[in-house]
């Protein structure tokens, strides 16, 4: 019973912490900077988040599994050549092309779980290979997307920016997915204990590639927002979604072991991470202190973690 | 009546743009005393953009004391794109009426550089540029300074003899564009061959690998053209192979001037001319935002020359560049005006001014 309550306690404060930093966040920054309250203000404070959620969410689907992926960055910089490029010239080649890279995730899953390889070397080898297709479909910064694609990032939906409509939508949905069917147990069970998941019939291969391939369509979608963002491609410009992932699934509660995770507190963290630079601006504090502060975020929950499990035991 | 009136003012204030856009052409008569100048700088990671930072917030510094504008502020991204993309957001929140860019991509900021534009703001880009058609440009012609370089070995030369090109950093428009002038401009002398070429990627060390690398393989070379932060290191590759020193342009750092103050109080002397972008860029594109908030008429593009350095002036340089360096002056708001006028009239741009001592 006690075990149980404390565990009930951990999970709260799994989402709970990082939703209380996220509203002190906003609040210091609204009380700052009213300007931020309007809707055209939250859409410029909060326009780039839409890739760095989605990004998340495709760290998170890895790190269900206990891997770990450092190539989302460069395959974010490879779909949006890919946008830039074929998906304006050649519709159809370009989505075939897009839709092939969901399937090359999936086959990494396959590839790191029957040859039983670590997924940080896995990635970091698919990191090189995501850059150097990126240079190959566009060797210099340029191109143009298809031009529905930037229309739709500008589109501004009724009562809530696009930006806030479209992280609640993807938490509740992830919620609804990972948390509340049996298959999504399943999927969790994977990372959390693997010969139990195995011992009830389900196969872990079909799991692992499930996860991996939603990571690759989480990436696609994630990539296609940073190319209607930026409205051109580069084939370096994702490069940071890699740590900036990783973190978002922490601070939100997620844990490297596999089996932990939250969606909606993974999408808290990549808001918490992306506002730390902004908040910083606003008390005009150098920007170089950002990366110090984002890693710094990131020991402090670490840390504040460590400490609960401790007073927990 | 009340209302009438108000109308009538109304109409005043509408109409008033339209008579200042239509006034002489340099009249720079809104005041600018209570604005804000903002920098956005992709990477301060090197000694070009260190010296960049300073001459900023030397130029910002003395129109700020001086009551020019009311207050800047220097943001920097760690060479990503879409962190100074998220950091331009923030500053058109923050309400600053001009955002001088050094951009981290030539594409990746157009949207934000859009709706930055869209809530009024002036954008100004500079060294790094961004293709967003609503911003004004600060830009170097590097295709002239190939051509440049061309001219003067080939007369150098006599027409004729074997040269060794030092690139830099591949797939960047700067490195394309010095290259296509050194090409273009070498084609009118067709006994002077391009015997190789080696990206250098405008560090000395490196430069001095490839050039090293690539010597034994290279029949006797005569001069080498540059691309700046490469000349120190390609004498030291040509002397650690025995091989006499080819005329080798240099690049406006400190280590290249000293150098070649070395070299010519040897027997003979040693002709060669400098040349490169100006750190010092940075306070011309913060007058010209400047500039453009007081109303006067500033071209979408503002060509800068070349800091170019003859040996006449080898002294007054080498006294003026810090140890490390790269040659820069701080460019004043009425150079920078007659700059501006200069592009406007398609006249030849003004001289640049040499600094005594570090400024």
């Amino acid at each position: 019973m006690s075990t149980q309550g404390a565990r009930h306690h951990g999970s709260v404060l799994r989402v709970g912490l990082p939703a209380v930093a996220l509203i002190v966040m906003l609040g210091a920054i609204f009380t700052m900077q009213p300007r931020a309250t309007s809707y055209f203000g939250l859409t410029v404070l909060l326009n780039f988040t839409l890739p760095a959620i989605f990004a998340a969410m495709a760290q998170m689907a890895v790190i269900t599994v206990g891997d770990i992926d450092l190539g989302i960055g460069p395959f974010l910089s490879l779909v949006n050549c890919i946008a830039a490029t074929l998906l304006a010239g050649h519709p159809l080649l370009g989505w075939l092309s897009l839709a092939a890279l969901v399937g090359a995730y999936a086959l990494m899953g396959a590839l790191i779980h029957v040859r039983r390889l670590p997924s940080i070397v896995v990635t970091l080898g698919a990191s090189f290979v995501w850059l150097g297709l990126a240079l190959l479909v566009l060797p210099n910064p340029g191109g143009a997307p298809p031009s529905w694609l930037p229309a739709l990032l500008s589109w501004k939906p009724p009562l809530l920016p696009l930006p806030v409509l479209a992280s609640i939508l993807l938490a509740i949905c992830g919620e609804l997915l990972l948390m509340h069917t049996s298959y999504g147990v399943v999927l969790r069970g994977i990372g959390g204990n693997p010969r139990a998941v195995a011992h009830t019939g389900w196969s872990l291969l079909a799991g692992r590639m499930v996860l991996y391939a939603v990571a690759g369509a989480c990436g696609v979608v994630a990539g296609l927002a940073l190319t209607g963002l930026n409205t051109a491609g580069d084939a370096t410009v994702g490069t940071q979604y890699t740590l900036v992932s990783i973190a978002a699934v922490i601070v939100g509660g997620g844990e490297f072991v596999g089996g932990i995770v939250t969606p909606v507190g993974t999408v808290i963290g990549a808001w918490i991470m992306l506002l730390a630079g902004s908040l910083l601006s606003f008390l005009n504090i150098s920007t170089d202190w950002q990366l110090s502060v984002q890693g710094g975020i990131l020991i402090i929950v670490l840390g504040l973690r460590a400490l609960n499990r401790w007073s927990g035991a | 009546m009340k209302l009438k009136k108000c109308l009538t003012g109304a109409a005043i204030s509408a109409a008033l743009p339209l008579v200042l856009a239509g006034a002489p052409a340099h009249a720079a008569d809104v005041s600018t005393a209570q604005d804000g100048i903002a920098l956005s700088n992709s990477y301060a990671g090197n000694s070009w953009r260190q010296q960049m930072l300073k001459m900023w917030s030397l130029a910002s510094q003395q129109a700020v004391s001086g009551g020019v504008i009311a207050k800047t502020k220097v943001v920097n991204a760690d060479n990503s794109a879409p962190q100074q993309a998220s950091q331009i957001g923030d500053l058109t929140l923050e309400g600053w009426k001009a955002i001088v860019i050094d951009a981290a991509s030539p594409t990746a900021l157009n949207g934000v550089i859009q709706q930055a534009c869209n809530a009024h703001i002036v954008v100004v880009v500079f060294d790094s540029l961004a293709t967003a058609p609503c911003a004004y440009k600060v830009a170097y012609n590097y295709v002239d300074m190939g051509k440049m370089e061309a001219d003067y070995v080939a007369g150098k030369l006599g027409g004729k003899g074997n040269v060794l090109e030092v690139r830099g950093i591949a797939g960047t428009s700067v490195d394309d564009d010095i290259h296509q002038g050194i090409v273009e401009g070498f084609a009118k002398y067709q006994d002077i061959k391009l015997v190789a070429s080696v990206h250098g990627n405008w560090t000395q060390s490196i430069a001095q690998k490839e050039v090293a690398g690539i010597l034994p393989t290279l029949p006797t070379v005569n001069a080498v053209v540059t691309q700046g932060g490469d000349g120190y290191g390609t004498y030291q590759a040509f002397k650690a192979a025995g091989r006499t020193t080819p005329l080798i342009i240099m690049g406006n750092r400190q280590d290249e001037l000293a150098l070649w103050k070395q070299l010519s109080s040897g027997s003979g002397g040693y002709p060669t001319f400098s040349l490169s972008s100006a750190p010092g860029v940075s306070s011309i594109a913060f007058w010209v935002a400047q500039q453009i908030l007081a109303g006067a008429k500033v071209p979408k593009t503002v060509n800068v020359p070349l800091l170019v350095i003859q040996e006449q002036d080898l002294d007054a340089w080498l006294k003026a560049v810090p140890e490390g360096g790269v040659s820069t002056p701080l460019y004043s708001q009425q150079w920078t005006e007659d700059l501006i006028a200069a592009n406007l009239s398609n006249a030849a741009p003004p001289a640049s001014p040499i600094p005594n001592g570090v400024p």
